[in-house]
């Protein structure tokens, strides 16, 4: 089945309490020179039948109505695996 | 009067909410998410507890349950709407409140007793209180930083739209959050709509309105904090005025 997959990210204007709290534990255990960390969620969607405009055009909704929140996230991406669609 | 309380797969605290709502002294409702059907009440408590789990986002999966869509319709056409704790995440999901909450700033689940300075007493919730009144009510949450952008924070304020803001005198808390619990924007504990008839906090009303099970009252004993019963009886005001 052709799988699409979507990335989101929180806001740059909005802390990550998560990213920090990543950033924090790195050189504690030795990763050093990681300036900074922010941590985003990433959905694997798989669809019944070929990824056509439209069937990207309904994940492409999906994504902005319930898989962000888009006053504290943005989609930055959304991809047909193997190759970028934008 | 009959107030609604909405139970989500869950929802911790609708047993509390329903109690409160009997305790001021109008008819408790209980309400189903999956019930297209808010059953003729007069108003709705969305309570708090982690409905669906968190999952997603607080708040994001109970949006589109079958309830929330009639909640969103009455609350448009004007009956009060409450939303405590993971009942204000979701109200802001559902863009009847705006802004969001994320995870708290020092990133730990904080939990005590927390003082409010009500600066909003005109809406349908807080006709109870005075103008400036600190309130003493339960805290309890892990995704409590109310955020907004600078727009939406700016008219916020403006239009005096900011009901609750943190205020000092919490008798514990992280390093540098000994006020504002969780860094919330502006200290900002709950706000309200435009029409003030939909309300959001993240702290609890509900558990302190019957003596005995409520917040230690400094001077006053322990456990006989009552200040959350103004929410329901300021309610009870507004629908029969």
């Amino acid at each position: 089945m052709p799988r699409v997959v979507v990335h989101v990210m929180p806001k740059p204007e909005i802390l990550d309490p998560q990213g920090k709290a990543v950033a924090g534990a790195l050189p504690r255990l030795g990763f050093e020179g990681i300036a900074s960390v922010r941590q985003g969620k990433r959905f694997e969607l798989e669809v019944e039948g070929a990824v056509t405009d439209e069937v990207l055009a309904t994940i492409r909704e999906a994504a902005a109505t319930l898989l962000s929140n888009p006053v504290i996230e943005d989609v930055v991406q959304v991809e047909v695996e193997g190759e970028a669609a934008h | 009067m009959r107030i609604g309380v909405v139970t989500f797969p869950g929802t911790l605290d609708d047993r509390d909410a329903l109690r409160a709502v009997r305790i001021a002294g109008a008819e408790a409702v209980p309400l189903w998410h999956a019930d297209d059907d808010l059953q003729e009440v007069d108003a709705v408590v969305l309570p708090g507890g982690f409905s669906y789990g968190d999952y997603l986002r607080a708040g994001a999966i109970s949006r589109f349950a079958p309830v929330m869509e009639k909640v969103v319709d009455a609350a448009k056409g004007g009956i009060p709407v409450l939303g405590i704790c993971n009942g204000f995440q979701i109200l802001c999901e559902t863009h009847l409140l705006p802004g969001s909450m994320i995870k708290n700033a020092h990133r730990s689940f904080i939990c005590r007793d927390q003082p409010l300075r009500v600066e909003n007493n005109r809406t349908a919730w807080t006709t109870a209180y005075e103008k400036d009144q600190v309130i003493r009510i339960p805290l309890k949450n892990q995704d409590g930083q109310f955020v907004a952008d600078a727009k939406t924070l700016d008219e916020l304020e403006g239009e005096g739209r900011v009901v609750f803001r943190y205020a000092e005198g919490a008798t514990h808390g992280p390093a540098g959050f000994e006020e504002n619990p969780n860094g919330s924007w502006n200290g900002i504990a709950g706000i309200t709509n435009e029409y003030g008839n939909v309300v959001g906090l993240m702290p609890h009303p509900e558990h302190a309105v019957e003596s005995g099970f409520g917040p230690d009252e400094p001077g006053r004993g322990t456990r006989t904090g009552t200040d959350g019963l103004g929410f329901f009886t300021s309610v009870l005001t507004a629908l029969t005025a």
